[in-house]
């Protein structure tokens, strides 16, 4: 099989990576003047607390030991107990997670809907006014903060719209009847529609540069010359010859932006009080939840690594010419 | 901006196309020129730069009234006296944009330039000695790289306190590595150009070799660079302080988005308090971008070809190239 060593070294290269990412979390967190415990200023915390917290957290011990315990217990899937509700640091986040899924899921098919779209026209119609007008589009949403994208959405949108602007699910759901499984699910929608509108938003301008300055330079290949020779109608030179080849930069970089999209989700959960990924995290550095806040860093390392690494596989996939 | 102090160019300068690379190929001056009379969006860029460095500077002097000082009713809306309105606490919304700039800048320039040192030294380094010294520098780039940069700002800013030098530090530590990249490939052909070698057949030392041959060489576009992380830089402070991380006692832009949040603004119907802070980051990071990337193309005519290419928006990071070194 063609570049089996390649796989076998870039699963080397990732498994490394988490690898020291795992170290990296661990000395994160403990390389702070004091324990952790002092450094999470729990101001309000008695002396004899403390001290059962670092028995606890075995920060009492050496930090040689600290590191093979935590290994050890990585190594068993075990993140760590919260210190809110003493249930597992998995069972917090478990829920979070599936609900972000979704809205990434739709951000993105969002975004590199209308990144295609406006990358594609653009490059068809370079130098025009319409070409301007949509690079210009794309920088400036590409530029925009998004979690001020965020509140634009809910300020012009969501309230004159009448969409939900918190929360993930109708509080008056359920009271009177039990609802159908279809409202549910509709219900669902509707809170997830704005928050990945907006991720779209805020992700599509990347896409659509990409796509254009891709597809500008498929157009200049010399088949699409050839196809234009055969009397193709331009359209079809410009979707089947030249977006198919041009797609190529745009299905690894989706992948390698999952670090961005995550980073976006964080700020936009906040935005619309959505309880996913990024809420979590955001709750748990308000309530010092130092084993939530750890076991979701580490979390999210690993999403990014491993999409990072099927990007890797991709792109050697899809471009024959990538060499080993 | 720091284009009057780009170095003279080297002597590398081949034809464009010819050989990898060689930056700094026409004269500065022309690059300065080029950059304010020929490209439009270069001039744009460096007129709201100009314009906001100028209002930041200035601040203590033009802004209207004091940034911490209730001067009316809460969320007032726009009139002669309040432009741009109160916000959540009745303070001049005007006053807390030009305040913000502050800090908003002051915060993209110092973490960029901070970047640029450590990118720029390890990019050198790396580049220059290649070897055993460039494989481990670069891995750990790479795992730089792959770590999610929002999370670990969070988690950075979480552990280690919430103040501006802390979060100029985090900044800067994170977003070094396209730095070192983009340097490590241009000091890689520049030290294989002739007259590198000639020079160092006539006995001139590394020290020497990196100061007077390769530095002119890649400075440039590690200023071009920086110009670009600024915007970077800024976007990465609205996060944290969104999330509630920034310094308290600052007053920046991303504070500004935060406080039209947690202020309520959105349901008082105060579009004053919401819009202008995003209109203000979208404009610098916009102008950041348009300098930083003029700057590359005219430096590195190369660049050109791949006309808005991946690596040239670095807002967020570049995607680390698969089967890259």
């Amino acid at each position: 099989m063609r570049g089996a060593d390649y796989v076998i070294r870039r699963t080397g290269a990732a498994l490394l990576t988490v690898f020291v990412a795992v170290t990296l979390n661990f000395v994160l967190f403990r390389a702070v003047p004091g324990s952790a415990v002092t450094a999470l200023r729990c101001f309000h915390c008695t002396k004899q607390f403390k001290a059962a917290l670092e028995q606890e957290l075995g920060l009492n011990q050496s930090m040689w030991q600290q590191y093979t315990i935590y290994l050890g217990s990585l190594a068993e899937g075990d993140l760590g107990t919260s210190f809110t509700d003493h249930r597992s640091v998995w069972q917090n986040l478990k829920e979070p997670i599936m609900n972000t899924l979704p809205m990434l899921v739709i951000a993105t098919v969002i975004s590199v809907v209308m990144g295609v779209a406006a990358g594609v026209v653009s490059a068809w119609r370079r130098g025009t006014r319409i070409d301007r007008l949509n690079t210009w589009a794309a920088l400036s949403f590409y530029a925009m903060p998004t979690q001020w994208i965020g509140l634009m959405v809910v300020f012009y949108i969501a309230l004159r719209f009448g969409f939900p602007v918190a929360g993930i699910r109708d509080p008056t759901l359920g009271i009177l009847e039990e609802p159908s499984t279809w409202t549910v699910i509709a219900d669902r929608l509707r809170h997830l529609a704005l928050p990945a509108l907006t991720l779209g938003i805020g992700l599509y301008g990347e896409y659509a540069l990409i796509v254009r300055s891709s597809m500008l330079e498929t157009l200049g290949e010399d088949y699409v010359l050839t196809a234009r020779a055969k009397g193709l109608k331009n359209f079809n030179i410009v979707w089947r010859h030249g977006l198919r080849n041009a797609m190529l930069p745009l299905v690894t970089l989706i992948a390698l932006s999952f670090g961005y999209i995550l980073a976006g989700a964080i700020v936009i959960e906040e935005v619309f009080s959505y309880p996913g990924i990024g809420l979590a995290v955001i709750n748990a550095i308000d309530q010092r939840d130092y084993p939530v806040l750890q076991g979701a860093f580490l979390l999210l390392t690993f999403a990014v690594i491993f999409f990072n690494f099927v990007a890797d596989l991709l792109y050697f996939k899809l471009d024959p010419r990538v060499t080993a | 901006m720091t284009i009057e102090a780009l170095p003279p160019a080297g002597p590398g300068g081949g034809l464009p196309g010819t050989d990898p690379a060689p930056v700094a190929a026409s004269a500065p001056r022309g690059v300065l020129r080029q950059l304010v009379l020929g490209d439009r969006q270069a001039a744009f860029g460096a007129l709201v730069l100009l314009l906001f460095v100028t209002l930041a500077l200035a601040a203590p002097l033009i802004s209207p009234y004091s940034p911490r000082g209730k001067v009316g009713p809460v969320y007032a809306p726009p009139s002669s006296e309040h432009f741009l309105g109160l916000d959540d606490g009745g303070i001049d919304m005007l006053t807390l944009l030009i305040w913000g700039a502050r800090v908003s800048l002051l915060v993209g320039f110092a973490a960029s330039l901070m970047a640029m040192l450590i990118g720029g030294t390890v990019g050198i380094l790396s580049g220059y000695l290649g070897g055993r010294t460039d494989t481990v520098l670069m891995r750990i780039t790479d795992y730089f790289l792959v770590i999610p940069d929002v999370p670990l700002m969070i988690v950075a800013a979480a552990i280690w306190g919430q103040s501006l030098l802390n979060i100029v530090i985090i900044i800067a530590v994170i977003y070094w590595t396209s730095t070192a990249r983009l340097i490590r490939a241009q000091v890689k052909s520049v030290r294989e150009q002739v007259y590198v070698k000639r020079a160092r057949a006539l006995g001139a030392g590394n020290v020497r070799l990196i100061v007077k041959h390769v530095l002119p060489q890649v400075t440039p576009l590690l200023v071009a660079n920086t110009v670009l992380t600024v915007a970077t830089a800024i976007f990465a402070e609205t996060y944290i302080a969104f999330l509630g991380l920034g310094d308290p006692s600052q007053i920046s832009w991303g504070k500004l988005i935060q406080n039209s949040l947690t202020g309520g603004a959105i349901f008082s119907d105060a579009w004053w308090a919401i819009v202008p802070p995003g209109v203000c980051v979208t404009l610098v990071i916009l102008a950041c971008t348009m300098v930083g990337q003029s700057m590359e193309d005219a430096l590195n005519p190369r660049l050109k070809v791949g006309h808005l290419s991946v690596h040239r928006f670095r807002l967020r990071r570049p995607p680390v190239k698969a089967g890259a070194e």
